[in-house]
Formats: structure tokens, C-alpha cells, sequence
């Protein structure tokens, strides 16, 4: 780079760099360097993935036929329960925190976050969970009272052997790390951003992920707590769940969703602020509507408070409070539905590059939609009554948390992985990986809908030969296998790109957000100069001289 | 959307696919829902291809053209935020009113004080049936009278479980120390399919529920006949599997009316040879079956509570056979 890159540029925000001594692995695993730490959770969250990975396809091995022999129950409740333990806590909280954790500084023109040792102890206590949650395979079985670990069956008379012991510390230490990690990204975007950087002027994803981290801090308090008092329970002979002995079963649902749907828009507004970069930048267009967008995740992360009880309507909590929690979740679904128009009015009269960043944000349009929709029909509580706990929300919830959650992240490390890298990842396998994951996920999850409505229920290691259950199951497994190998392709991608792919240079998308000003990879320290802000697209404004946004009034 | 409708077309080609679903409602509880189910289908599926359409227009519309053509910048359009943000609160407002309906006609509040007509209690990994007005006990397999709603009173033994017959309406969690009560009706005669819903440990998969409606007088017998007390076995394989029954292990965990037996850990089995399956829903109800599950529980139904006691060939023929007369 030149000295002076930018006309008008100004120095980055001088804050204590730290001073990276040592290479090698020795670097990575002492580094107090956001980047690192980022990738490091990336790298963390894969290896989860891999591991959450493994146990659905036990389970679809499983599931292939009726009366299938594959797994006993013991061993099949293990692998559901850690599937989804995995999934949620160490798969997609970490993904999504090391994405933040490596872009945000990025995005607001900082040297790093505000904290950085603080940093690496959120990354090591989330790792030391994960493991600790998987030590209990050999320190006498993992956790079988499944991911949300419904008392009273996680309490000792019915689940004797210490797998939800391990869960609770397990979950608790690296909730204290989310915890940790929220504050320190809060502060970041709050003190750190380059001069010029207004919160209106914050790229969409930062908005998000500073939403995001205010529900983290909010809600994950109320799974630590009840945590603890089920250590208590199972450990110390207390009785918070336990009915038989005056406490209340129903008391650990309420605490456990009160953190447990706002964690559910923990895992998806992260992905909708990438949707919210990718799509701009590959239909050369500003977003649509910033404000509403913007609105609309502020409007989505106050109601994610009000409507944990939807997940309880089973319960038999009366009509008062099951009417009360439908309102809630029938309104979450208008900032929904606004986001998707506005990503859609985006695209309008744009000119839409079909890589495999935007293949994969286009493609979240319709299946996280589908995944809305279904969610709209489980807020109408009638409806719920029927297909709760059935293969229908099983459906529901991958068309959310898959084509949402990891769709909007695939699209994200293809748009972002040649910033990290200095490479650009393959598109022609990229394209493979696309497509195979398209098809291999909906043949998997969409024939889940009809099971459910069919009278499947969910967690069952086997099921009666009835109707078309054995076909429709055998049809699931055959995705799960496709959705296996895509995803084979996609770390196959990483490994050969990040050594022999095509030189990415700083700023390969043509993209208008700061992270694109600097080199690929970035420097320690990030930025040597940083291009003035007067917009959201400051990149936009050096290209354009002649009409920059900031002379529209943007 | 049109694929989905064919590949179900396909698949249910014989017509029995949708057999003890959601969309075969027996009661007018589970038809109310019915209705809701297919309103919200038609709603949902009216905003996913209006969706899918927009984008697909746009995905196939506006691609790059070659070479440096930049596209208009536009950053929004207050008007077009303001319609879709009120279309999407109309919907909502309409869903919930739909709603509201359903949730009075499709699953009403008892009357105070209302006595229940049959208190069903779950148990790992079976139900307990108590129909309080006759003194009748069953499991697993529960008889109504055909047309008639009759209030359930829920309760559970241990953990929570779920009530679910999707035929004859809601699912009801069965939670300890939270008795909660349902409707239960099916204005035709047969036999009708459901399970537990809630995940309630190793044995969750095989917990199914019949529910077997049948005209009054066809009931009216039934119970009558549950109320008898089978006769005791006097001789033969049937007396000393009579006789290893009461002095084994056995009735510290099960129930026979008129005989020392009285615990309820497990299902009641005065007249189990009358009953349609075995553990609840596991093995259809043979003589050989009983045998096999007599010999190795944890074969059928590992985790069971019932562990694999290692009765001889010859004891498992006695107890089958004092078993079988239990009808």
C-alpha cells in the first residue's frame, strides 16, 4: 500500500496493539490477536461441526428403516441429545462469535476489540466446555435427557450417570465465555469506531451482531442460573425441579426458554446482518431500506423476550397465557417478513453476480422463509397443539437454524474467506458445494413436514412400520448423506484455497465496507490508514468522486 | 410447492398415508384444528410463492449484463416499507383471530368441579387408564364409547410425557404435580393411533397409545366385562404359572384383581390377554410374543423397567399360559 491510500484518510483509532511475539503454534494458541481468535473459533466450530455432524448421520442411519437395530435407545438418546447440545452451544455460537470476532474490529476501522486478552479467555473457556461436554463419552456416557434437558428427567432418579453433569459444566463455562465475549464486542462497537462511523452509519451486520450481544447478556444468565441449580439438584439432594418433593417441573422450562428463544435469534441475527452485506454488494446496490432493516432487528430482539412460553404450549399453561404468547410470535413474524422484502427490493433492478456467496443468500431467501412460515403456524397454538414435538418441528427448526442460520453463514465465509485468507475460495467446487447442499438439505428436512403431520414424533430411535413412514425416513437419510458429502466438498474448498487459491488482492467483490480497505490478509495492527467516512459505503464514495452517497444525503 | 403436492399425490396413492393424521380428524375438536391447519397452509402457501416468485423473478431478471453497467442506486422507498409492514400485521391479525376460534371450539375449558370421566396416568414407558365411574383399570389400549365427549384427567408417574391421538384432537403434556385435563371424543367406531410426544428416556419410542371407540353398547359390554374377575387356574401349565406369579417378583410391580397382586409400577394385567399389543405397542399380542417378552424384555424394549428375570423354558410356558388366562 501507499503511504496516503486515501485522500482525507485518518490514522486508525490508536489502541493498545498487542504485540504478537510468537509464531507458529505457539502463536495461534497465545494470541491475543482478534483475527486469530476469530479463525481459531472458526476452526473450533468446525471440528464441532464435524462431531454434530457425525451424530446426525448416526441418527439417519438409524431412522432409515422401522424397527431398525442400528443403535439401542441408550446409545441413540446420547447421540440426539449431543447432536443438538452440539449444534446450538459449539457449532453455531462459536461460528457466529468468530465471525464477529474477526470482522467487527474490521468493519468499524479498530486494531483490534476492546479487551483482547479478555478475548482469548471467552475463545478458550468456550473450547474447554465443548470438551468438557464431550469427555463425558468416556467418563460414563454423555447427556440423554436432550439438548433443553427437560427436568424431571435430567434430574438423578432418571438420569444416573453424570452426562448432564457434564452438559451443566459443560454449558456453563462456555456460557460464561459467550457472556464474556458479548461485553467485549458491545464495548468494541460502542468505543472503537472510526471517526466519522455513526451508529447510523454501521454496516448492517455490525448492528446486528451489537443486537445480538445485548441478548446474549440478557438471556444466557437465565440458562447459567438454571444450570446451577440443577448441579444443585442432582449433586447436593436439593429439589428446584423435582415435584415429588415440593419443587416444580415446569419452573427449569420457563428459566430454560426464557434464555432459549431469545438464543434461537442469537444464532439467526448474525446471519441475517451477512445476508444484509452479501446481497448488496453482489446486486451493486445499496440495501434496501437501512433504517427498517436496522428497526426491525432492534423490534425482533425485544420480542424475543416475550415469547419463550410458545415453546410450552403443550404444557397446559392455560388459554390467558397461550393467547398472550401467540400475539408475541405472530408479531415477531412482521420485522421478519419486512427484512426478507427489503433483501428482495435490494436485488430488484440490481446486477446480480451469481457467486457462491450470493447463490447461497439467495437460496436462504426461500428456505429460511419456508422455515418462517412453518414457525408462523407453530405460534397458532391449535396448530402447535397437533404438531409439536413431531417430525413437522423438527422441519421447522433445521429450516431455520440450517437454511437460515448456516446458509447465511456459507454465504458469509464465501464472501469473506478471501479477506482472511488472501485467497479466493474455488468457485467451481464452491458451486458443487452449493448444490449438492441444496438438494441433499431439502430432501433431507422437507419430507420431515409430512412425517410429522403423519404422527411421528421426534426422538424416537425407532418407529412402527406404518403407511409411508419407512419411505419417507429412507428418503431423509439418503439427503443426510448428500448434506455429508456437500459439506465434505466445502472443507475440501477451504484446504486447497487457502494455499493455491486465486490471489483475492484487498478488495475482490468490489464491496464499500471498511474491512475491504485494507489488505488481505489484514496487517496485526489492521489498518494503516483509514479512507474517510461520510456514508454507510465509504468504499463507494473514493470510486465515485463525482457522486458520492454522502452528496445524496445518505 | 407443485412438487411437494405431486410427490404426496404419489406417495399416497393408496390412500393411507394421511391414515391417523393430522388430516383424519374423528372428533370435532381435531376437525376444528383440521380447518385452522389448512387455513394457515393456504395463507403460508400464498406468501411462499409470492416469495419464491419475487425472487426467482429478480435471481433471473436483473443478472450482471456485461461489462461496467452499474445499476441505479436506490436506498428505499418509505411507502413500500410502510405497505409491506401493514400487509404483514394484516395477516397476522387474521391468523390470530382464527386462532382465538379454534382454541375455544377445539379444546374447551371444563366446567368447575366437572368429575372426570377416565384419569389416564403415564408412566415410564406405559399408560395407565382408570375410568372412576365403573372402577375399570386398563393400559395402553383405552375404550370410549363412540360420540360422546368425555373429559381425561392427564397425570404422570415419574417425568413428563405427552398425550397425542392426532385423530381425536390436541396433544397435552403429563407433567408431575400438574394434573392437567382434555377432551377426548370419536364420533366413529375404531381404533385409533398416538403415542407420547414428550421425550421421556429410553424407552419413549415404544410408549403408542389405541384408543379403541366403540358404539355404547359394544362399550357397555366391554367394561362390564373388564369389571369380572377371571377365573383361577386350577390345573395344568396355567396353575403353576399362577402359582410362580404370586410368590415371584412379579406383584411388587403388577396388578391381577382378586389375587395378592396389587401394585401399579406396572400395567394392571387382569385382563391383559384381552388386550390388542404388549408393551405398549411393541408386539402384537400372541401367546409366542408374551413368551419372547416374558424371556428377554431388554430384547423388545431396552431400558424397560421390567428386567430379563432368566425364567427357565419351562416357567416362561407356565406364566404364558396363566397369563393367557387373563382375558
Amino acid at each position: 500500500m501507499s503511504d496516503i491510500p486515501f485522500p482525507g484518510a485518518s490514522e486508525a483509532l490508536p489502541l493498545p496493539v498487542p504485540q504478537e511475539r510468537t509464531t507458529g503454534l505457539l502463536g495461534w494458541l497465545s494470541s491475543v490477536d482478534h483475527k486469530k481468535i476469530g479463525i481459531l473459533y472458526l476452526l473450533a466450530g468446525l471440528v464441532f461441526f464435524g462431531a454434530g455432524g457425525i451424530e446426525a448421520l448416526l441418527m439417519r442411519i438409524q431412522l432409515a428403516w422401522p424397527v431398525n437395530s442400528f443403535l439401542s435407545p441408550q446409545a441413540f438418546d446420547q447421540v440426539f441429545t449431543m447432536h443438538g447440545t452440539t449444534m446450538i452451544f459449539f457449532v453455531a455460537m462459536p461460528v457466529l462469535t468468530g465471525l464477529a470476532n474477526y470482522l467487527i474490529p474490521l468493519m468499524i476501522g479498530a486494531s483490534d476489540v476492546a479487551f483482547p486478552r479478555l478475548n482469548a479467555l471467552s475463545l478458550w473457556l468456550l473450547i474447554c466446555g465443548g470438551l468438557l461436554l464431550y469427555f463425558s463419552f468416556v467418563a460414563g456416557g454423555a447427556p440423554a435427557a436432550g439438548w433443553f434437558n427437560y427436568a424431571p428427567l435430567s434430574e438423578k432418579p432418571y438420569s444416573s450417570t453424570v452426562g448432564v453433569d457434564y452438559y451443566s459444566l459443560g454449558l456453563l463455562i462456555a456460557g460464561i465465555g459467550s457472556v464474556v465475549a458479548a461485553i467485549n464486542l458491545i464495548v468494541t462497537i460502542i468505543k472503537y469506531r472510526a471517526p466519522g462511523l455513526t451508529v447510523r452509519r454501521l454496516p448492517l451486520f455490525v448492528w446486528m451482531v451489537l443486537v445480538t450481544q445485548f441478548l446474549i447478556i440478557l438471556a444466557l444468565p437465565a440458562l447459567n442460573a438454571s444450570l446451577v441449580m440443577l448441579l444443585i439438584d442432582r449433586r447436593l439432594n436439593a429439589h428446584f425441579f423435582q415435584a415429588a418433593s415440593g419443587g416444580s417441573a415446569i419452573l427449569w422450562q420457563h428459566y430454560f426458554w426464557a434464555f432459549g428463544h431469545p438464543e434461537v435469534y442469537i444464532v439467526i441475527l448474525p446471519a441475517f446482518g451477512m445476508i444484509s452485506e452479501v446481497i448488496p454488494v453482489f446486486s451493486r446496490k445499496p440495501i434496501f431500506g437501512y433504517e427498517y432493516v436496522a428497526a426491525s432487528t432492534v423490534a425482533i430482539g425485544v420480542l424475543s423476550f416475550l415469547v419463550w412460553a410458545h415453546h410450552m404450549f403443550a404444557v397446559g399453561l392455560g388459554h390467558s397465557l397461550d393467547t398472550m404468547f401467540a400475539v408475541s410470535s405472530l408479531l415477531i413474524a412482521v420485522p421478519t417478513g419486512v427484512k426478507i422484502f427489503n433483501w428482495i427490493a435490494t436485488m430488484w433492478n440490481g446486477a446480480i453476480r451469481f457467486t457462491t456467496a450470493m447463490l447461497f443468500a439467495t437460496s436462504f431467501l426461500i428456505v429460511f422463509t419456508i422455515g418462517g412460515l412453518s414457525g408462523v403456524s407453530l405460534a397458532i397454538f391449535p396448530i402447535d397443539w397437533q404438531v409439536t414435538d413431531t417430525y413437522y418441528l423438527v422441519a421447522h427448526l433445521h429450516y431455520v437454524l440450517f437454511g437460515g442460520t448456516v446458509f447465511g453463514v456459507f454465504a458469509g465465509i464465501y464472501y469473506w474467506f478471501p479477506k482472511m485468507s488472501g485467497r479466493m475460495l474455488s468457485e467451481k467446487i464452491g458451486k458443487w458445494h452449493f448444490w449438492t447442499m441444496l438438494i441433499g438439505f431439502n430432501m433431507t428436512f422437507f419430507v420431515m413436514h409430512f412425517l410429522g403431520l403423519m404422527g411421528m414424533t421426534r426422538r424416537v430411535y425407532t418407529y412402527p412400520n406404518l403407511h409411508d413412514w419407512g419411505l419417507l425416513n429412507m428418503i431423509s437419510t439418503i439427503g443426510a448423506v448428500i448434506m455429508g458429502i456437500s459439506s465434505l466438498l466445502f472443507i475440501w474448498n477451504v484446504w486447497v484455497s487457502r494455499r493455491s487459491g486465486e490471489p483475492a488482492g484487498d478488495n475482490p467483490w468490489e464491496a464499500w465496507s471498511l474491512e475491504w480497505a485494507t489488505t488481505s490478509p489484514p496487517p496485526v495492527h489492521n489498518f494503516d490508514r483509514i479512507p474517510p467516512i461520510r456514508s454507510r459505503r465509504p468504499l463507494y464514495d473514493l470510486e465515485h468522486p463525482d457522486h458520492p452517497d454522502w452528496k445524496n444525503g445518505h | 410447492m407443485l412438487w411437494a403436492v405431486a410427490l404426496v399425490g404419489w406417495l399416497d396413492s393408496d390412500q393411507t398415508m394421511f391414515k391417523n393424521s393430522v388430516f383424519s380428524p374423528v372428533s370435532p375438536q381435531a376437525l376444528s384444528i383440521t380447518h385452522l391447519t389448512w387455513i394457515v397452509a393456504i395463507v403460508a402457501m400464498a406468501i411462499l410463492l409470492l416469495v419464491t416468485a419475487l425472487v426467482l423473478y429478480a435471481a433471473f431478471k436483473f443478472r450482471r449484463r456485461p461489462s461496467g453497467f452499474e445499476p441505479r442506486q436506490v436506498f428505499g422507498n418509505s411507502r413500500l416499507e410502510k405497505t409491506w409492514t401493514i400487509g404483514a400485521l394484516v395477516v397476522v391479525a387474521f391468523l390470530f383471530v382464527v386462532t382465538v376460534r379454534t382454541m375455544r371450539s377445539s379444546d374447551r375449558t371444563p366446567p368447575p368441579g366437572e368429575q372426570p370421566n377416565l384419569v389416564v396416568t403415564a408412566h415410564q414407558w406405559w399408560w395407565e387408564a382408570r375410568y372412576p365411574q365403573s372402577g375399570v383399570v386398563t393400559a395402553n389400549e383405552i375404550h370410549i364409547p363412540v360420540g360422546r365427549a368425555w373429559l381425561v384427567q392427564l397425570k404422570s408417574a415419574d417425568v413428563i410425557h405427552d398425550w397425542w391421538v392426532p385423530d381425536l384432537g390436541r396433544k397435552i403434556d403429563a407433567i408431575p404435580g400438574h394434573p392437567n385435563h382434555f377432551w377426548i371424543q370419536a364420533d366413529k367406531p375404531g381404533t385409533y393411533l398416538g403415542t407420547c410426544a414428550e421425550y421421556c428416556g429410553a424407552g419413549h419410542a415404544w410408549m403408542r397409545i389405541r384408543v379403541i371407540a366403540q358404539p355404547e353398547a359394544e362399550f357397555k359390554a366391554w367394561e362390564q366385562h373388564q369389571l369380572e374377575i377371571p377365573p383361577k387356574p386350577t390345573s395344568g401349565d396355567a396353575a403353576a404359572g399362577n402359582k410362580l406369579f404370586d410368590n415371584f417378583t412379579c406383584v411388587y410391580c403388577h396388578a391381577v384383581e382378586g389375587t395378592p397382586a396389587k401394585a401399579d409400577v406396572g400395567p394392571d394385567l387382569t385382563h391383559v390377554a384381552s388386550r390388542e399389543t404388549l408393551a405398549a405397542g411393541r408386539l402384537i399380542n400372541t401367546p409366542e410374543n408374551l413368551g419372547k417378552w416374558i424371556t428377554d424384555p431388554q430384547e423388545y424394549k431396552p431400558g424397560a423397567h421390567m428386567p430379563n428375570f432368566d425364567f427357565s423354558k419351562q416357567q416362561v410356558r407356565d406364566l404364558v399360559a396363566y397369563l393367557e388366562t387373563l382375558k
